[in-house]
Parts: C-alpha cells; sequence; structure tokens
C-alpha cells in the first residue's frame, strides 16, 4: 500500500493507495470526503469532475492522483464559501445558473480557471472554455451570462 | 427579494443539512424523522403541512424537485395561501413515510396538479386558523386579517400566531375543495421570481445528492453486465477479483455483481473479474429499423381523431386537387443525465430503506415490496437529488440492483452505474414514425388532413417499467412497456373539419422505453408542425398567417403574434429566394402547439445559418412565446423554457442511439454528442402571465414545437425539408446535394 501526498484546498493530505492508478477523483470524494466534485462519465468527456491543479482546469476522472502530487489542487469546496464566495460562485447565484446542478460545480471550476488567465474574456471565448462541460437540463445562457457577470465585476 | 443569507439562517433544516456533511446520517433532510407516523392520506390537511410552535412550517410534497425549482414555488403557493413568509416554510419531498402520494412527477403536472393540491390544503388551513382566532380573539372572522401568521382583529386591538393556535398540533380536517383561494390582487408570493434555495449549496459543491450519500458500514457496488443485451451467466472466476482488498461477489442466477468498501476498488473489481457469458437473442438491424416499424405486426388501431367527411382521402376528388405525402422519422433517443443513476438501500430481514433519485418514489416503494417480499409500509423511499431526470431514467433499476446486493450482503449498500450503463442502459424514448397526408384544393385550402403514426404499444396498468436486476434475478415481474401518452398532438391544432389521425399500435421495440420529457410529443410536433409548413408553402401563404387563419382560441392566436412580432416577422411565404453562391444560407421558422390539446400554448420562432459547403445549421435566434396560464415563479418558469429550448435543440440537432445485433453502441459523449456551448442560440421569451387562470405547467411543452421551428427555419434558407431527426450536418449536405 503506497502513501500519497496530496495538497488539496490548501491543506497537506495524506492518503493510502492500493492502486497507484487510482484517479484523482475517487480519492477526492471517498478518502477526503470532498464529495462536491462529481462523477459524470470517467471519461473526461463532459466536465462533471472538473478541479483546479496549480490553476488549470482538469478532469479528474481520469488523472491518476499520483500524478498532482506536490501540486495545489482545488475542489469546488475549496474555491469559497456560502459566507465568503468566490466572484464566479456569486455570478452564479446571481443569474439562477443551474438546475440539477450536477454540472455546476465542474462548470463554476472551467470558468475560474478561464477568468483566472483571462481576466476578461469575449463571450466567444467563455463558449469555447465551456465547450468541454456538458449540460442537460439547459442553463447554457445563464451559465454564459454568469461568467460574463463575473468577469465583469473583476472576477480574478 | 429574499437575500440567501434570510433564507437559509430561518430555514433551519438546510443549514442543519449542511453542518452534518456528506458522511451524516441516513435521512434525506435531518430531522425529518420526527415526523414519521404523520398522515398521508390524499385528502386531509395534515398530510400537506404541518405548522410549528415556533412559527415555521414544513410542508410535505410528493413532487420532487428534479432541478425544476418547485422548492420554490411550492413554498410560494403555501406562503402566499397562509399568508407566511416562503422562507419560514421547509419542504420534505418524495418521502414515502412523510409525504402523500401525489403521483409520479410528471407530465408537466408538478405545480398544476401537485401545486394545487397543496394550495387547497394551505388555503383549508387558513380558513381553519383564523376561524379557531376568531373564537380564541372573541371576534367575527370578518374582523380578523393575517399577515406573516398572525391573525389580527381590524382594529389591532389583539391577535394570536399560527404557532399559538395549533403548534406543533394537527389539524384533523380534510382538505376542504370550496376553501377560498386568495384572489390575485392581493398575492404577495405568486407571481414574483423568488431566488431558489438550492443554487448556494449547489454552486459552493455543499448540496448533497444521492450521488455522495454515505452510510455506516455501506458497501460500494457495481453490476457486472453480460456483454449482450439478455445474455447468459455461464461461469465466473471468484478468484480473479481475490487481489482487489475486500472485493466480494453477489450472483444470483444471471445478475452478477461486485462489491467492496472503497468505491475505487468496487469499479476496479468490476473490471477485473472473468466470467463466461452466454450470447441471447440479438437486436434487429439497427439500419432498418424504421422498415421494420412500418412492418411490424400493429396490435391495433386507434383513431385519435376521425371528424367530417374523409372520401377524399380514399378518393381525392378529381380536378384541381392536389395530393401531399410525407413521412417523418424520430430517433431512439437517452435521457442523457450528466449523472449515471445512483441507488443506495439498506435492506433488513423485515424492513428497507431505498434512497432514490426516482420521479416516482411512491411507485418504486410498491415495485420494491413486491421485489422484496416485504409489505409495501415495511418499505421507505426516500427522495434525494440526482442529476437531472427527464423521464424515467435508470434511477429505479441502480435502486433495485442497490437492494438486491443489500439484500445479499446485510449491509448498505451503494451502486453507481458509469456512463456506459446510463447511455447503454437506460430505458429510451422510443423511436417514432409518421406519415402524413394532405388533400388540397384548388384555393389552397385542406380538404382532408390524415395522420398515421407507427407507435410501439404501451402495457396497460404495468406496474413498473421491467427492471434490468430482475430479469436477470430471475424474480417475477409484469413484463411490457411503458412509454408515457405518446400519442397525443399528432392531429393539427388548426380548423380543418376533415380530419382523420390514427395511431397503428405496434407490437415491438428494439430496446427497453420509457417516456422521455414530453414523451411521444416533440416527434408529432415535429411531423404536425413540418407538414402545416409544407403546405402553407405549396399554397405560397406565409406560415404565420396559414396558422393564424386556422385558430379561434384568441390565446393561440396571442402567443403566434407576439412571436412573430418579437422576431420582426416579415409576412412572405417560405421558401425564401436562395442566393445561388452564398457560402451560407439564412432562413426564420415558426411552430406552435397546444400542449396535450388544452394545457399550455406556445409559439416559437428561429433563425438559421446553414453553410452549404459542410450542411452544419447554427441556430442563431430562438424566440419562445408562452402561455401557460397562472406563472408561481416566471423566472423559474422561464428556466425551464431554456432547458425544453437547448435539449431539444440537441435531440434534433445531434441524437441517435445505435445498436448491434448485441448492444447498444453509442455508450459515451463522443459517439453520442449533444448540444455544446459554442452551439447555444441567443433565447428571447414572451411569458405571459395570467394571474387569474389555473396553471398548466412548463415542464415539457416548449421543446415539442422545437425540431419542427428548426426544419422550417432549414426549409424557409435552402428549399429542403429535413424530415428525419438529428439534422447532422452530413445528412443536411447529403440533402443539400452537397
Amino acid at each position: 500500500m503506497a502513501k500519497l501526498a496530496l495538497r488539496v484546498n490548501g491543506g497537506n493530505r495524506e492518503i493510502e493507495a492500493d492502486d497507484p492508478d487510482v484517479p484523482l477523483l475517487y480519492v477526492l470524494r471517498d478518502d477526503l470526503g470532498l464529495t462536491g466534485t462529481k462523477f459524470g462519465c470517467g471519461l473526461a468527456q463532459c466536465g462533471a469532475c472538473t478541479v483546479l491543479v496549480a490553476g488549470r482546469a482538469v478532469r479528474s476522472c481520469t488523472t491518476p492522483a499520483r500524478s498532482v502530487a506536490g501540486q495545489d489542487v482545488v475542489t469546488i469546496e475549496g474555491l469559497g464559501t456560502l459566507d465568503r464566495l468566490d466572484p464566479v460562485q456569486a455570478a452564479f447565484i446571481a443569474e439562477q445558473a443551474a438546475q440539477c446542478g450536477y454540472c455546476t460545480a465542474g462548470m463554476v471550476m472551467t470558468a475560474r480557471a478561464l477568468l483566472s488567465r483571462t481576466p476578461r474574456p469575449s463571450e466567444a471565448q467563455v463558449r469555447e472554455a465551456l465547450a468541454g462541460n456538458l449540460c442537460r437540463c439547459g442553463s447554457h445562457a445563464r451559465v454564459i451570462r454568469a461568467v460574463m457577470r463575473a468577469a465583469a465585476q473583476g472576477g480574478r | 427579494m429574499l437575500s440567501r443569507r434570510a433564507f437559509l439562517a430561518s430555514s433551519g433544516m438546510l443549514v442543519v443539512g449542511l453542518r452534518l456533511g456528506a458522511r451524516a446520517g441516513a435521512q434525506s433532510i435531518p430531522g425529518a424523522d420526527r415526523f414519521v407516523g404523520k398522515s398521508l392520506a390524499p385528502d386531509a390537511v395534515d398530510s400537506y403541512l404541518a405548522i410549528h410552535a415556533d412559527e415555521s412550517v414544513t410542508i410535505f410534497v410528493g413532487k420532487v424537485d428534479i432541478g425544476t425549482g418547485g422548492r420554490i414555488a411550492m413554498r410560494q403557493i403555501v406562503g402566499e395561501e397562509l399568508d407566511i413568509p416562503p422562507e419560514r416554510i421547509a419542504m420534505i419531498e418524495g418521502d414515502t413515510a412523510l409525504t402523500p402520494n401525489q403521483g409520479a412527477t410528471a407530465g408537466s403536472y408538478g405545480i398544476a396538479r401537485g401545486g394545487t393540491q397543496l394550495r387547497q390544503a394551505a388555503a383549508t388551513a387558513r380558513q381553519a386558523l383564523i376561524a379557531q382566532a376568531a373564537q380564541r380573539l372573541n371576534k367575527p372572522v370578518a374582523e380578523l386579517d393575517v399577515a406573516d401568521g398572525v391573525v389580527r382583529s381590524r382594529d389591532a386591538s389583539v391577535s394570536v400566531s399560527y404557532g399559538d393556535l395549533i403548534g406543533d398540533r394537527t389539524f384533523n380536517l380534510k382538505v376542504d375543495p370550496k376553501a377560498l383561494l386568495k384572489a390575485p390582487d392581493h398575492f404577495r408570493f405568486i407571481g414574483k421570481s423568488l431566488r431558489r434555495p438550492d443554487i448556494p449549496t449547489k454552486v459552493t459543491g455543499l448540496h448533497r445528492y444521492l450521488h455522495d450519500l454515505i452510510l455506516p458500514g455501506m458497501l460500494h457496488a457495481r453490476v457486472v453486465r453480460p456483454p449482450a443485451l439478455g445474455a447468459t451467466l455461464a461461469s465466473v472466476e471468484e478468484a480473479s477479483i481475490s487481489g482487489i482488498p475486500g472485493a466480494r461477489l453477489v450472483r444470483i442466477q444471471n445478475f452478477l455483481a461486485v462489491a467492496a468498501e472503497r468505491e475505487w476498488d468496487a469499479v476496479r473489481a468490476s473490471r477485473t473479474l472473468r466470467a463466461t457469458w452466454v450470447t441471447g437473442a440479438g437486436l434487429p438491424d439497427a439500419a432498418t429499423q424504421f422498415d421494420a416499424m412500418r412492418a411490424s405486426r400493429v396490435v391495433r388501431d386507434q383513431d385519435i381523431v376521425k371528424k367530417g367527411d374523409l372520401s377524399a382521402l380514399s378518393a381525392p376528388p378529381p380536378g384541381l386537387t392536389r395530393t401531399l405525402t410525407a413521412e417523418y422519422r424520430w430517433p431512439i433517443q437517452t435521457h442523457g443525465s450528466i449523472g449515471p443513476s445512483c441507488g443506495v438501500a439498506d435492506v433488513q430481514a423485515d424492513r428497507a430503506t431505498i434512497w432514490s433519485s426516482s420521479q416516482n418514489t411512491h411507485g418504486f416503494q410498491a415495485t420494491a415490496a413486491r421485489f422484496l417480499g416485504l409489505e409495501r409500509h415495511r418499505v421507505r423511499v426516500i427522495y434525494m437529488d440526482g442529476a437531472g431526470s427527464y423521464g424515467p431514467n435508470g434511477a429505479d433499476d441502480a435502486c433495485a440492483e442497490a437492494a438486491l446486493i443489500s439484500k445479499a450482503l446485510g449491509k448498505p449498500v451503494r451502486v453507481q452505474w458509469s456512463r456506459q450503463e446510463e447511455h447503454g442502459l437506460d430505458p429510451k424514448g422510443p423511436a417514432q414514425l409518421l406519415e402524413l397526408r394532405a388533400i388540397l384544393d384548388a384555393e389552397g385550402g385542406v380538404t382532408a388532413w390524415e395522420t398515421q403514426a407507427w407507435l410501439p404499444i404501451a402495457t396497460a396498468n404495468l406496474p413498473n417499467i421491467p427492471l434490468l436486476a430482475l430479469d436477470a434475478a430471475g424474480l417475477q415481474q409484469t413484463p411490457g412497456r411503458s412509454t408515457g401518452l405518446i400519442y397525443q398532438n399528432v392531429d393539427p391544432p388548426y380548423t380543418m373539419p376533415n380530419v382523420h389521425a390514427v395511431v397503428h399500435w405496434i407490437a415491438d421495440a428494439p430496446l427497453r422505453t420509457s417516456a422521455i420529457r414530453a414523451p411521444g410529443k416533440i416527434a408529432n410536433t415535429f411531423a404536425v408542425e413540418s407538414f402545416t409548413d409544407e403546405i402553407a408553402a405549396l399554397v405560397r401563404v406565409d406560415p404565420v398567417e396559414f396558422r393564424v387563419r386556422r385558430l379561434t382560441n384568441p390565446r393561440a392566436i396571442e402567443v403566434l403574434q407576439r412571436a412573430a412580432a418579437r422576431m420582426g416577422w416579415q409576412a412572405r411565404p417560405s421558401p425564401r429566394p436562395v442566393e445561388p453562391n452564398a457560402a451560407v444560407l439564412t432562413g426564420r421558422g415558426i411552430a406552435f402547439v397546444h400542449y396535450k390539446h388544452d394545457e399550455t400554448l406556445v409559439a416559437m420562432g428561429m433563425e438559421v445559418a446553414v453553410e452549404r459547403a459542410t450542411g452544419r445549421i447554427r441556430v442563431t435566434r430562438v424566440v419562445c412565446a408562452h402561455d401557460c396560464g397562472l406563472m408561481i415563479n416566471p423566472d423559474n418558469v422561464q428556466a425551464q423554457l431554456e432547458g425544453n429550448i437547448i435539449q431539444t435543440l440537441s435531440r434534433a440537432l445531434h441524437e441517435e442511439i445505435l445498436y448491434d445485433s448485441d448492444r447498444v453502441t453509442t455508450v459515451d459523449w463522443s459517439s453520442y454528442p449533444i448540444l455544446k456551448f459554442p452551439e447555444v442560440p441567443t433565447l428571447e421569451f414572451e411569458l405571459i402571465q395570467r394571474l387569474d387562470q389555473p396553471p398548466l405547467g412548463a415542464g415539457e411543452a416548449a421543446s415539442t414545437p422545437v425540431a419542427a421551428a428548426l426544419g422550417n427555419a432549414v426549409f424557409d434558407a435552402t428549399g429542403v425539408r429535413l424530415r428525419a431527426v438529428p439534422f447532422r450536418a452530413e445528412r443536411v449536405k447529403a440533402a443539400l446535394g452537397g
């Protein structure tokens, strides 16, 4: 059994992994209880499992946990809290940009990565950045508005 | 507008839920178990609501919020009738031990029926509370008013609160169907776009979904599927998973599953386990499925409409008549929930608790009681949010699987489907085939209209969609098929004297079927409204004018005219003259529906650009005029319409389930693509609020005209009529002759 040292949401976490290939998603959800990150496809096709690794949006369902050892991992729980929302989260609430909400955490994380690199994106850039995040309920128009709103308010 | 903080602070249950976190106990809402034993009778006030000594209220709702906003709308309804702020109301949904059976959350009836029942119960409660207050305060009822849950005399000399009158005691009253509802001019909450209570927790990752539920001692399980539908299990090598910590096997006839304490170990075990299967009967050829439908054995014909003189259909009158015929095809499609189905079950010798995202927890309670051999009241099914579902997806299957494995292993069990299971095995929206015929007179009038629809027949009184695990495990269940009411809206909504609309109910469908959003009516409206457009084009009449001329209902005419006005519609026949050398062709289309003939009215306009070289359709603008009667929460209604439009555009442009002789082959998002962010058009709405009318529902109606409006716009742009969904680029290119 191998020990794995991770840095998640600003804290050092050590877990035991039987399988060296265990995807980050399962470590986050099962070992660390961070269930805000969702399983959607296991194929890096839908974006529901998106987290930030060193500031980049990464699909945790196909990312081996060991490959991010030592890097800063941020999940939706580490982005903001109800009392101290990230501007992206605040904008999603302002636009009521969710229906079932299962895909929402992944979209918030993707949007956060975009705005950190491109603080004033065009709407086309927002759409392109979110192209790998699927939503079935059809909240897209509100999500686009939310990300533009966060950007307009200096959402870094 | 309620502030988020005020809402969370006053809705104590939500706050408790957050603090306990994802690994907390077994209830969907902490504290809910104190209500066990309460009334569940559908005609009792106590079944729907309880008023507490601290002036808060709990409502018990059989209809569940699957992301649709019922969680705020139901509070608005009850808050309105009781005159208490919605943020003081906690809500329990879809718990068979706590909520009355209001039927499945389906058919766009969540608010229209479920909310209306709740409203009448609240009005009855208010009436009773005022009568009690009159006695207590020694004042006539006519001199009393209610504000924020306090009954006061008009002279403000005396008052008593709801909590003091009834706090935590029962009403013991039947719902009074004559209890006076509040008049619209006194509405404080109904008709307002109050914010949903669940969005803050959803955007911060704190919202606890079914998929996140962990019970003490719970095992994670995966079902090991056969390589072909209907295959039987010959042998299993249990030793093949011996290297995976704690992995164990469950086999019941052809039902095979693995379980482990850690989820990834269960996934690994399901991939590692070696088993030998004997292939089943096989599936028919997908390439010829529509020919097979036409050739299929017809169980019976059902006339949906048969009126007027139909002689012209059998013998078109000689002279200046024209006959128009067209066939429309709609493929098999999946619900495509973003989170694959999940189920959690704790089955013990004499009782069972099942946590489910099913839209019909009460229905599943009866099903589970049957297959577990328990009395119905020994089975409790508790709704928890899942990923959005649009009808019965794999939720009941996953729960049945969790229950069988839990029973076998004596521990709580969570089953999580994979993406491939969800796409491959969820019960599907069936294919639909329609042939339409019109006899036109010399002046362009419609002498006669005929719809023929080939649709798979549903089984009458089927208790549940046959579940995969029960079949595999050899457990008894009623065989049959569920489809929803797929025959509705096969006839034109227009004034036409001679109409024959017939459904040929056919015996078979290649894959398991279920109701999927607006079941049947999306394809039927695609056919009827495309064909209406074909007639208008043939007789060279503007498509809006053609429709308005044949409508008498002023509400129908209003939605069409408002959609047209919003679009800046220029009256002219379709198609527009095609520029011979243009690389991109643009056009506009319109479609109309009167959902289920007497419910919500929708007119939808669409603007498209079609790339000639590739056949790619870009939808640039959608305008939706919508009259669903009373809107409890207009922003929620609009969110539903956005969802209807985007989801159905996706279905019309991209989606088709395919299969080989063994199984479904479109089992991921690359072989079954859906609409992506860059494709989302501009959406505009004309929402018609009718405060004095009953609510008619908004969950489905706006999905039904989408494909027709799209096809009509493509025709307007290109002169080419698309009659088979999906309108994928290669198909459009071929139709354009490219």
